[in-house]
């Protein structure tokens, strides 16, 4: 373009040309599509988790909608008068009796309320997902911790509103988790009974919970999760997506597609997929039979009574906790008070408080956790393979074994059925597991994590084995090794391995108990390492893929073979 | 009215009163407790049965639970459990018992029709108990399912689930699913209380309650899974399990193909 056309605006020719440049020059929408058109981003499978959480959100947005047109969140009386023979003429609330005509007299009703239910599934298991590929691949570090905690910020919101959603339909199964709720308040000491008469609306269940549970999970709750997914993905544009290391690719450059054509393409194509999936699934699987359980009432509880996955590991803690330690120490205690005698029953607060406090507080503070363990102020911009991290790796198994052994003892009562053994037994392990399976699980990880990294120091320096025996002229057998491509040895000794730092004196020859401190967490998390294999290991090796005895006329011999 | 009023502080008075006292109230009880007793014999033995029965029951059971069915440390006294607990669990193959467990478990039917009823007539002729139910009462078409449906949430659903799909008790105890189990099963179960299941009476539960509880389970039954496949009714954990490994695993091989390089 020269500059004496520069200055003559645009004319655009074709039809499609002018209505596009009247947009364009009114919106400047060419500006915004030229700059995150051409956004890179690296392609790995692991990097899509996120995705599938954003697409999953975007589908409960659109059935929950279609729910609401025919949701009726009153907990007024009325007799059940709708198609469902084995509930008709039974006494229930207007909330349940609604569910139940979305699920048998709405057109598309029951699919809808599936698609809605099993995306909610998926979504808050995407969510986890895409957190613990964060973390084992270290992408929290500089600068993207703050992301990290609104993603933290982000699964919390989803359980609350899973929780909150879980609980409309009033029927028997959601009743009995709200039971729980309350009974967890109540445990609380002199502010218990109070927070529980507020949320209920008086003595539990009373007859506002489910309106102001409707309020919560289709306006707060998803209204603070869309602004924090927009801050989010703000933040991802703006720090650039990280990426596995790999020849070409640095701290400052970002190795992939762009937005415009590939990704905006694979990127809707995968919404369609994952709406269609979830589709398919929900047509074929039956998921929250809100006809089984029957209206809430206070009195039954049935056998199986769980909540959904997400909010099964608090109920897995209270499952474990015993009720009294040998015959009389039951874990209660009496608080005097001036105005009377209050009761603090550490076996219903512990469980429901403890493990989530326990991994709600690792989970936000670990970038700084770890940021003052490495004293690394850098920028990462390359992710780490979770071998190469061991310790960070080791800690990050040993909390989802955790998690997962409270997920586990929630369907303690389904393990013993199943399985043919004692439900008593069953909890007795499990009870054992929460202590020392993560630790267990911490030390069997950081192991395995250095096998790996000596394996693929092996790799790198002698090669792939062939397995191809090879007998030399003088009698010897050797096994031919293959040396690895160097996009492959590029993978394999391509990361920092940080060592221990012993903490220095100041000018008065003193050690702050800080320093002391941090060099023992140091010892704790360096001590045991696998140095990365540097250049001149490289050159040592160079050519010799096979042993040290081989000579360069055996050398040929084994290459014409 | 004179007559009593002049007599009132005679001096056996008060034992006049204590007879007509414990007359009311041994009336109300007998009265009551043959309310709670079982129906009247539905099925008739003869005497031939009855002999029959005691053969097989010599044979068969009397290993554990002593001749004559007096019972012994292994196994309790059959006296008074009825015709309907000899058909339940012989007619469920629980009994003879397979093996010693936290509880006996349903297993190929041992016996023929016959010979259970034998047994049953046998063990029905040493005392008094519940009785085969009637095929009028077992008929599921007569009663009310959204009725029993209730009554079973609040009796049954806390150890059978409110599905049916059965559920874990203590120490290797369980409540079994009831899917397919028959009506007349269902309903001795109800009436003589097997291994852990406390005794339904007809006071707490009347015959036609029972029969509305059958309804109901037949129903739900019958009418199978209105959703789709009901991942075996076990509520969130399988639902859970199914979005883990089928979904995310589905998503998964897809993130896999989408990433991969096209050569």
């Amino acid at each position: 373009m020269s500059s004496s056309t520069a200055a003559q605006p645009y004319a655009p020719k074709t039809r499609t040309g002018k209505v596009t440049d009247y947009v364009d020059s009114r919106v400047g929408g060419s500006g915004i599509v030229k700059e995150f058109g051409r956004k890179i981003f690296p392609d790995h499978w692991t990097f899509m988790f996120g995705e599938v959480a954003l697409y999953t959100f975007v589908i409960l947005l659109l059935t929950g909608t279609f729910l609401t047109f025919f949701y009726d969140p009153s907990m007024a009386e009325t007799h059940y008068e709708g198609s469902y023979l084995p509930l008709r003429g039974v006494e229930m609330s207007v909330a349940y009796a609604s569910s139940l005509d979305i699920s048998f007299d709405v057109r598309g009703g029951l699919l809808m309320r599936q698609i809605h239910h099993w995306s909610a599934l998926l979504f808050v298991a995407s969510v986890a997902v895409h957190m613990l590929r964060v973390f084992f691949t270290g992408a929290f570090r500089r600068p993207r911790e703050f992301n990290w905690v609104v993603g933290c910020t982000l699964l919390i919101l989803s359980l609350a509103a899973g929780f909150t959603g879980y609980s409309l339909p009033d029927d028997l199964l959601s009743g009995n988790g709200l039971r729980i709720i309350d009974g967890v308040m109540k445990a609380i000491p002199v502010v218990g009974t109070y927070l529980s008469f507020f949320l209920f609306g008086g003595e539990f269940p009373g007859t506002m919970i489910i309106g102001r549970l409707y309020v919560l999970h289709i306006l707060l709750i998803p209204a603070v999760i869309l602004l924090l997914i927009g801050i989010h993905l703000f933040m991802v544009v703006l720090h650039k997506h990280s990426q596995f290391p790999g020849p070409g690719r640095t701290n400052t450059n970002v190795v992939g597609y762009p937005v415009g054509p590939v990704y905006a393409a694979k990127a809707g194509g995968f919404f369609f997929i994952v709406f269609g999936v979830l589709a398919a699934i929900s047509a074929a699987f039956t998921i929250n039979p809100i006809w089984n359980y029957g209206p809430y009432d206070p009195s039954p509880v049935s056998a199986g009574t769980q909540p959904d996955w997400y909010i099964g590991w608090v109920d897995g803690a209270l499952r474990l906790m015993p009720g009294t330690l040998g015959d009389n120490f039951d874990f209660e205690f009496l608080l005097p008070f001036p105005w009377g005698v209050n009761t603090l029953s550490l076996n219903v607060l512990i469980p429901a408080l403890v493990p989530a406090m326990i991994v709600f507080t690792a989970m936000f503070a670990w970038p700084w956790v770890e940021a003052w363990v490495t004293k690394d102020k850098r920028e990462h911009h390359l992710l780490d393979r979770p071998r190469n991290a061991p310790t960070r790796t080791a800690i990050g198994v040993a909390g989802v074994t955790f998690y997962c052994v409270m997920w586990a003892a929630a369907s303690s009562d389904l393990i013993a059925t199943h399985f043919m053994v004692s439900l008593n037994d069953v909890t007795y392990w499990l009870r054992f597991l929460v202590i020392f399976g993560p630790i267990l699980a911490f030390m069997a990880s950081r192991r395995i994590s250095l096998a790996l990294q000596r394996k693929d120091r092996e790799i790198a320096l002698h090669g792939r084995e062939t397995g191809r025996i090879v007998r030399l002229p003088h009698g010897e057998f050797i096994e031919v090794h293959e040396p690895v491509d160097d996009y492959k040895r590029y993978k394999l000794t391509a990361f920092e391995s940080p060592e221990v730092t012993v903490p220095k004196p100041d000018e008065n020859g003193k050690i702050s108990l800080l320093d002391k401190a941090h060099g023992r967490v140091s010892r704790f998390f360096f001590e045991d390492r696998v140095a990365p294999v540097t250049p001149k290991e490289l050159e040592a090796s160079h050519g010799d893929h096979h042993g040290e005895v081989a000579g360069a006329k055996d050398r040929e011999s084994i290459a014409s073979h | 009215m004179k007559a009593l009023s002049q007599r009132r502080r005679h001096p056996l008075a008060a034992l006049a009163l204590l007879l007509m006292a414990l007359l009311l109230t041994g009336g109300i009880y007998a009265a009551a407790s043959t309310a709670n007793e079982a129906q009247a014999q539905t099925t008739t033995f003869t005497a031939d049965d009855v002999e029959e029965g005691s053969k097989l029951f010599s044979a068969n059971c009397a290993s554990c639970h002593g001749m004559g069915a007096t019972g012994s440390d292994a196994a309790p006294s059959l006296i008074g459990v009825g015709a309907a607990s000899v058909d339940f669990q012989v007619g469920t193959g629980r009994m003879p018992m397979q093996m010693d467990g936290p509880q006996a478990q349903a297993k190929p039917v041992q016996f023929t029709e016959e010979q259970i009823s034998q047994m049953a007539a046998y063990v029905a002729s040493l005392g008094a108990g519940p009785s085969i139910p009637s095929e009028e009462i077992l008929d599921a078409s007569e009663g009310d399912p959204a009725h029993g449906g209730e009554l079973f949430r609040v009796n049954c659903a806390m150890c059978h689930n409110a599905a049916a799909a059965g559920g874990a008790l203590t120490r290797g105890k369980y409540a079994p699913s009831l899917d397919g189990v028959s009506e007349k099963h269902i309903y001795e179960a109800m009436v003589t209380g097997p291994q852990n299941m406390p005794v339904f009476s007809d006071a707490n539960v009347s015959p036609e309650d029972k029969q509305d509880i059958i309804a109901f389970l037949k129903t739900i039954e019958e009418q199978g899974s209105p959703g789709g496949a009901d991942l075996g009714s076990l509520g969130p954990v399988s639902e859970g399990l199914f979005i883990w490994v089928a979904g995310l695993g589905v998503i998964i091989a897809f993130t896999v193909w989408l990433t991969s390089r096209s050569s």
